[in-house]
């Protein structure tokens, strides 16, 4: 079943084009990974998906799955880094678009939100505080925040920006991991097409204008996919 | 002992004072919090010289013979204000800042201006400046038993969305929060705070009664719940103090509380170094 699908997107900051015309669709069980150079319009792709940002034309449809039901990790804000909040606080604010008119989490939500930690395998973390943290082990907590705040589609924008290599092999197993046990539809924006070629099954390449969506088999007989890819792993 | 405390309760208006005073140390308090974490602490800043320059139109178009409290006419311009700030600080931050100097500025500039050409450099100017216990009326002891009260209610009702607006605005919108009601709710109040306290504390210390507890807390708190706590705990604390010593040493009472802040800070930062690699709380 298709779970998102975008037809001939456009997006504009007073006037200058950000996006244009691009259409991708996204069903249940994907992992869809976005890639472009710098500037290239994947963030604002998202916050477009997201209603953070208003379209100039094109149409996002979402199937089964309301607005507010897909889990978002955002590109780290500097504010956050240094916020004086526990991870248990943190994750359970995902649980905010679940808990209706009550102005207080119930049982549920924090069940839910320990049950996620543990998933992570960041149950330990609980009373820690999120500044503290380690940049892979922040990743983690906001991951789990998403989940809370999700049942089907996760959508992450550079995750992995600024953890080292291990961390970031640990943290896309964790992420293959959701989308193939859980069936959790993945969209990622990652700078490293590399290390998600082999868990995407689709590949959306954008440069202000669409320039390549389809599979990743297909992606890497392209001239632009060999050129993003380094060239090393010639299909 | 039990004599002092006779004595300084004895005087109506500072039991007027006391009242007033927690009661806006303590919104003040819990509205910091969510400022400070979001870098809007310039806001509270900008608020309260554009409360001074109000007050003093306000009290010049009393002496053109029209008939209206400075207060009334300060509270809506001082919530125009507010609005303006948040829209000018959320769409740029660097620029926002400066933005928010300048209107600090010129509104102090109007408002000493009006003054000099109406009432005169007196007392009065001097009192909304840096404050004066002898301002609070019975009136304002209502006033901010309903605003702290409201304050409350709203602050404890929207106690997590007001936490997952300040520790990530993205992703609360994404996921259905309003975002830009907290911040207007926040701001809002901020405003009214500001004015009902702005003639106690003056003009130009109000805004540290936003900004140091909060920040204070931080020293030591690693969570957010905590950190809220604690600022309104020290907030009173601090206030109730500053006020004592004003009495004591016949101190300006609001510079008095911003300097306890000030000491209180102090050691909370040193405490918080002490133990940094101490346990969570
Ligand atoms: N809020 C904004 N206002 C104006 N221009 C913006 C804004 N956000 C992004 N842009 C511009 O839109 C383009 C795409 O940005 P973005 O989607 O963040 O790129 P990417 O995430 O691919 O690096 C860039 O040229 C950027 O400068
Ligand atoms: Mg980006």
């Amino acid at each position: 079943m298709t779970l998102l699908t975008c037809d001939k997107l456009s997006v504009s900051y007073n006037r200058i084009t950000a996006l244009k015309n691009v259409s991708f669709h996204v069903d249940d069980g994907d992992y869809l990974c976005i890639v472009g150079e710098n500037g290239s319009g994947k963030s604002t792709l998202i916050k477009a998906i997201l209603q953070l940002i208003g379209t100039e034309s094109g149409t996002i449809t979402l199937n089964g799955i309301r607005q507010t039901e897909i889990g978002y990790l955002p590109q780290q804000t500097v504010v956050q880094k240094d916020f004086p909040a526990s991870v248990f606080e943190v994750v359970l604010s995902g649980c905010l678009n679940r808990k209706g008119r009550n102005p207080f989490y119930g049982k549920a939500e924090k069940a839910l939100a320990l049950e996620k930690l543990a998933e992570l395998g960041i149950a330990t973390l609980k009373n820690k505080s999120y500044r503290d943290l380690s940049g892979g082990q922040q990743q983690r907590v906001l991951l789990a925040r998403a989940l809370c705040a999700t049942r089907k589609l996760i959508v992450l924008d550079e995750p992995v920006t600024g953890l080292d290599p291990l961390v970031t092999t640990e943290l896309y197993a964790t992420i293959k991991e959701l989308n193939g046990k859980q069936g959790i539809a993945v969209i990622m924006v990652s700078h490293d097409i590399q290390g998600v070629l082999e868990s995407a099954n689709k590949i959306l390449h954008v440069n202000v204008e669409p320039v390549f969506f389809g599979s990743p088999s297909d992606y890497l007989n392209t001239s632009v996919g060999q050129r993003m890819t380094g060239g090393t792993t010639h299909a | 002992m039990l004599d002092f405390f006779q004595e300084f309760f004895s005087y109506t208006f500072i039991v007027r004072a006391v009242i007033v005073g927690s009661l806006v140390a303590l919104c003040a308090a819990l509205l910091g919090v969510s400022l400070v974490l979001k870098r809007f602490s310039m806001i509270g800043d900008g608020l309260s010289h554009v409360g001074f320059g109000t007050i003093t139109l306000g009290i010049g178009l009393n002496a053109l013979g029209l008939n209206l409290a400075p207060l009334s006419v300060s509270l809506p311009l001082v919530i125009i204000a507010a609005f303006l700030l948040l829209r000018i600080s959320e769409n740029s931050k660097i620029k926002g800042d400066a933005a928010i100097a300048l209107i600090s500025g010129s509104s102090l500039a109007i408002g000493v201006i009006i003054a000099a050409k109406t009432t005169g450099m007196n007392t009065d100017v001097c009192n909304y400046m840096f404050g004066s216990i002898l301002a609070m009326k019975k009136d304002d002891v209502y006033l901010s038993i309903a605003l702290s009260v409201v304050v409350l209610i709203l602050f404890i009702l929207f106690y997590h969305k007001i936490f997952a607006v300040t520790f990530d605005e993205a992703f609360a919108r994404a996921t259905g929060t309003k975002a830009g009601i907290y911040n207007m709710l926040v701001a809002l109040l901020t405003a009214v705070t500001i004015v009902i306290g702005m003639r106690m504390m003056g003009a130009l210390l109000i805004s540290s009664l936003i900004i140091f507890p909060a920040l204070t807390a931080m020293r030591v708190c690693k969570s957010f719940r905590p950190v809220t706590i604690l600022s309104a705990i020290l907030s009173v604390t601090c206030f109730f103090t500053g006020m004592l010593l004003s009495f004591l040493y016949s101190t300006p009472a609001g510079a008095s509380v911003v300097v306890v802040n000030l000491i209180v800070f102090c050691l909370f930062s040193l405490l918080g170094k002490i133990r940094k690699s101490g346990a969570t709380i």
